[in-house]
C-alpha cells in the first residue's frame, strides 16, 4: 500500500501528538530513577533483604517491607473478592435487566461513588464502619474465633475494616467500565441467544462470555485503585505492621505507611527507606499491571483460537 | 526639556524602586505541624505591626523543616524535636535552637467508671510494653486505691503518623522505664511493642473512645478543645499532676535551671512540686551567621516580639507560654546573631 501523501500540517500534529506520548514515558521513567536515586542509603544498608524482613524500627534504623507488602497485597485481595461479584452484578442489571425509568439515577449514583474523595471514606470508615465490624466480630461464634482468620481480639480496625472500605470504593470504577462492556455486545449476539430459545440467566452468561476480556480489566482497574488506595486505608486499618491471615488483626499497607512517616522522618536512613518503599510499591504495581495484560493477552488469543460455546441445554429445548 | 525628562523618569524609576524595596521583607520558612496555629497567629499579627515584614510558613513537618534549612531553601526551620548532632554538622554554618512555645501530652483512656485515673510513668511505660493487660491489674490498682476497676483488656492506642506527639510521650517513657530506653527507645515514629494505631489526633481520640478498655496519649491542647478526660501523672517530686497549661510551664520553669546553653534540651520529668511531667518545647532554627543580614535583623526583631508581647497570644490557642527564666536566656542568644 503506497503511503498516503502527507502535508506539513500533519507531520507536524503526528510530532506533537508524538511527544506527548513521549511525556508519559519520561514521567514513569523519571519517577522510577528518583524512587531509586533517593533510597540510596536504604539500598546500599539492606539490598534484597528489605523485601524479605519483618522489622520496621526507626530507633534502631532497622528496615524491612515485608510487612507493608503483605498488608498491600492482602488488602487489595480481600477487597476484590468482595467487590467483583457486587460490581458484576450492578452491571449486569443495569445493562441487562434494569427497567429504563432506573437505568440513568442508578448509572449516576454508582458512578457518584468514585467521585467521593478518600478522606471522606475514611472518616466515615472510623466513626460508622469500624463500629458496625466491631458489632459483627464480637458476635461471631467462638469456634469461628478460633480458625487463624478470625483469632485475635475483636477490635474492629484491622484488614476486615480496610478490605471493606476498598471494596465499597472499587465498585463503582469495574462496574462503570464492566457495564460499558456490557453495553457493546452486539445486539445480534443476544438476539441470537434469545432465538435458540435461551433464558435470561443464558443469554446474560453468553454476553459475560463474550465480554470476558473486557470484565477482566475492570476488574485489574479496581485492583489498580486498591493498591495504590492511602488514606481511607489507613484510618481503619490499625497501622500495625505484621504478617497474619487474621482478618482481625489490625495491620499495615505500604501507602499507608508512607503517607503516615514521611513528613516526620528526621533520620537520613528512615527517610531513604520511606523512599524505598514507594519504589516497592512501583514494582509490585508494575508487576500486577504486568501480570493482567498478559492475562488479557492469552484470554484475547483463546477467544480468537476457540469458536464460542453454544448455549447447549437451550439449543436441546428448542429442538 | 529631554534632560528634565530623564531626570524625573530616573526619580520616578528610583522612587519605585525604593518602595519595592520597603514595601516587603518576604522571609520563608517551613517544619512543625504541632505549633502552626500560634505561628500563623504571630505571623499576621506581626505583619498587621510591620506591614513591611511578612513571613511565610509552611507546616510541612518537623523532618522537612530540617531539611530546607539545611539546604538554604527557607530562612529559618521548626522543629518539635531538637537537632541531631549529625545533622547539626551537615550545616553550611551553627545553627541556633530557639524554643517558642510549650505543649504537653496527656494519656487518655475508656474505663466505665473510672473518672480521675493516676498513672506513675512506669506503669505507662509496663502498659504500652504490654506487660499491664488488665485494668485490675495490681500494678494499676495499686496507685488508685479506693477505685473499683473492672477485669477488662487494656488496648493500647497510638499514632500512626510520626509526630512530636509520639516523640515527646516516647521521650518520657525512655526517662522512667529503663526497659523502654533499651527495647522501645524515643523517636517521632518507633515500633510498638503492641497496640494499634490512629491517625492524628482525632484518630487516636477515635479509637480509644469507641473501643472499651482502651488507653492512648494525645497533645494537651486537642484534649483541652475537645474536652476529652485525662489521667494524673506523677511527676520527678511524687506528686500526681493533672495537665494544664500553667503545669506544663511549670515544668519548663523547673528545668531552666539545669538548661544546656543550646536549648536541646528534653523537659520531660522534670523537678518542680507542680510541673507536668510530660511536656516539651517546640523549636524555632535559625543560623548564627546567615548570608542575608538584612533579612536576619528584621527576624530577629520578630523572634524579640514573640518572646515578648507574642507569648500573650498562646493561651487563647491552648499553647503553655515560656516561663520567664527561659525567655531571658533565649535573648541573650538571640544577640549572638550576626544581623545588620
Amino acid at each position: 500500500m503506497a503511503r498516503p501523501k502527507t502535508s506539513a500540517g500533519d507531520r507536524f500534529f503526528q510530532l506533537g501528538t508524538g511527544l506527548f506520548a513521549l511525556v508519559v514515558v519520561v514521567i514513569a521513567a523519571g519517577i522510577a530513577f528518583i524512587l531509586w536515586h533517593r533510597s540510596g542509603a536504604s539500598i546500599a544498608k539492606f539490598g534484597f533483604h528489605f523485601w524479605a524482613t519483618d522489622d520496621w524500627d526507626p530507633v534502631a534504623g532497622e528496615f524491612g517491607a515485608r510487612t507493608f507488602i503483605w498488608g498491600t497485597l492482602y488488602s487489595s485481595f480481600l477487597a476484590l473478592l468482595i467487590s467483583t461479584p457486587l460490581a458484576l452484578g450492578i452491571a449486569i442489571f443495569l445493562s441487562e435487566l434494569c427497567p429504563h425509568r432506573l437505568r440513568q439515577p442508578l448509572t449516576f449514583l454508582t458512578e457518584l461513588l468514585a467521585a467521593i474523595p478518600s478522606i471522606v471514606y475514611g472518616l466515615w470508615g472510623i466513626f460508622v464502619l469500624v463500629p458496625a465490624i466491631r458489632g459483627v466480630e464480637q458476635s461471631l461464634p467462638d469456634w469461628l474465633r478460633a480458625t487463624p482468620l478470625f483469632s485475635g481480639p475483636a477490635v474492629g480496625v484491622g484488614m476486615m475494616s480496610a478490605a471493606v472500605i476498598l471494596a465499597i470504593m472499587v465498585v463503582p470504577f469495574t462496574s462503570a467500565v464492566a457495564r460499558e462492556v456490557l453495553k457493546a455486545v452486539p445486539a445480534a449476539q443476544r438476539e441470537g441467544a434469545y432465538a435458540l430459545g435461551a433464558t435470561r440467566w443464558e443469554a446474560t452468561k453468553v454476553a459475560l462470555y463474550y465480554t470476558r476480556v473486557g470484565i477482566v480489566g475492570a476488574v485489574m482497574l479496581g485492583l489498580g485503585r486498591a493498591l495504590g488506595e492511602t488514606m481511607a486505608v489507613t484510618m481503619v486499618i490499625g497501622n500495625t505492621p505484621q504478617v497474619k491471615w487474621s482478618l482481625l488483626a489490625p495491620q499495615y499497607t505500604m501507602a499507608a505507611v508512607i503517607a503516615n512517616e514521611f513528613a516526620e522522618a528526621t533520620s537520613s536512613l528512615h527517610i531513604s527507606a520511606l523512599v524505598e518503599i514507594g519504589l516497592v510499591l512501583f514494582v509490585v504495581t508494575l508487576v500486577v499491571n504486568a501480570a493482567s495484560r498478559l492475562l488479557i493477552w492469552r484470554l484475547t488469543r483463546q477467544r480468537t483460537e476457540r469458536p464460542m460455546p453454544t448455549p447447549v441445554a437451550a439449543a436441546e429445548r428448542a429442538a | 526639556m529631554r534632560m528634565k525628562t530623564l531626570l524625573l523618569t530616573a526619580a520616578a524609576v528610583a522612587a519605585l524602586g525604593g518602595g519595592l524595596a520597603a514595601r516587603a521583607t518576604q522571609i520563608t520558612g517551613s517544619g512543625a505541624t504541632f505549633p502552626d496555629p500560634i505561628y500563623e497567629k504571630w505571623f499576621s499579627d506581626y505583619n498587621k505591626l510591620h506591614p513591611d515584614v511578612q513571613i511565610n510558613y509552611q507546616p510541612i513537618g518537623s523532618g522537612g523543616g530540617i531539611t530546607n534549612i539545611l539546604q538554604g531553601t527557607t530562612f529559618f526551620g521548626a522543629s518539635d524535636m531538637p537537632m541531631k548532632d549529625e545533622d547539626l554538622a551537615k550545616a553550611a554554618d551553627h545553627i541556633l535552637h530557639f524554643p517558642t512555645v510549650l505543649g504537653g501530652v496527656v494519656p487518655i483512656y475508656n474505663v466505665e467508671g473510672a473518672a480521675d485515673l493516676k498513672f506513675t510513668g512506669a506503669l505507662l511505660a509496663d502498659i504500652f510494653l504490654g506487660k499491664v493487660t488488665k485494668w485490675n491489674d495490681k500494678a494499676v490498682t495499686a496507685v488508685n486505691p479506693g477505685v473499683t476497676l473492672p477485669a477488662a483488656d487494656i488496648t493500647v492506642v497510638h499514632r500512626s503518623d510520626s509526630s512530636g506527639t509520639s516523640f515527646i510521650w516516647t521521650d518520657y517513657l525512655a526517662k522512667v522505664s529503663p526497659e523502654w530506653k533499651t527495647k522501645v527507645g524515643a523517636n517521632t515514629a518507633v515500633k510498638w511493642p503492641t497496640g494499634l494505631s490512629g491517625a492524628k489526633n482525632d484518630g487516636v481520640a477515635a479509637l480509644v473512645k469507641q473501643t472499651p478498655g482502651a488507653i492512648g496519649y494525645v497533645e494537651l491542647i486537642y484534649a483541652l478543645q475537645n474536652s476529652i478526660a485525662l489521667g494524673q501523672v506523677q511527676n520527678a517530686n511524687g506528686k500526681f499532676v493533672k495537665a494544664s497549661l500553667a503545669s506544663v510551664t511549670a515544668a519548663a520553669a523547673g528545668a531552666a535551671a539545669n538548661m544546656p546553653a543550646d536549648f536541646r534540651v528534653s523537659i520531660t520529668n522534670a523537678p518542680g512540686d507542680a510541673a507536668y511531667p510530660i511536656s516539651s518545647f517546640t523549636w524555632l532554627l535559625l543560623y548564627e551567621n546567615p548570608k542575608d543580614k538584612a533579612t536576619a535583623k528584621t527576624m530577629n526583631d520578630f523572634v524579640k516580639w514573640a518572646l515578648g508581647d507574642g507569648q500573650k497570644l498562646c493561651a487563647g490557642l491552648g499553647y503553655a507560654p515560656l516561663p520567664a527564666n527561659v525567655v531571658k536566656l533565649e535573648l541573650a542568644q538571640l544577640a549572638k546573631i550576626k544581623a545588620q
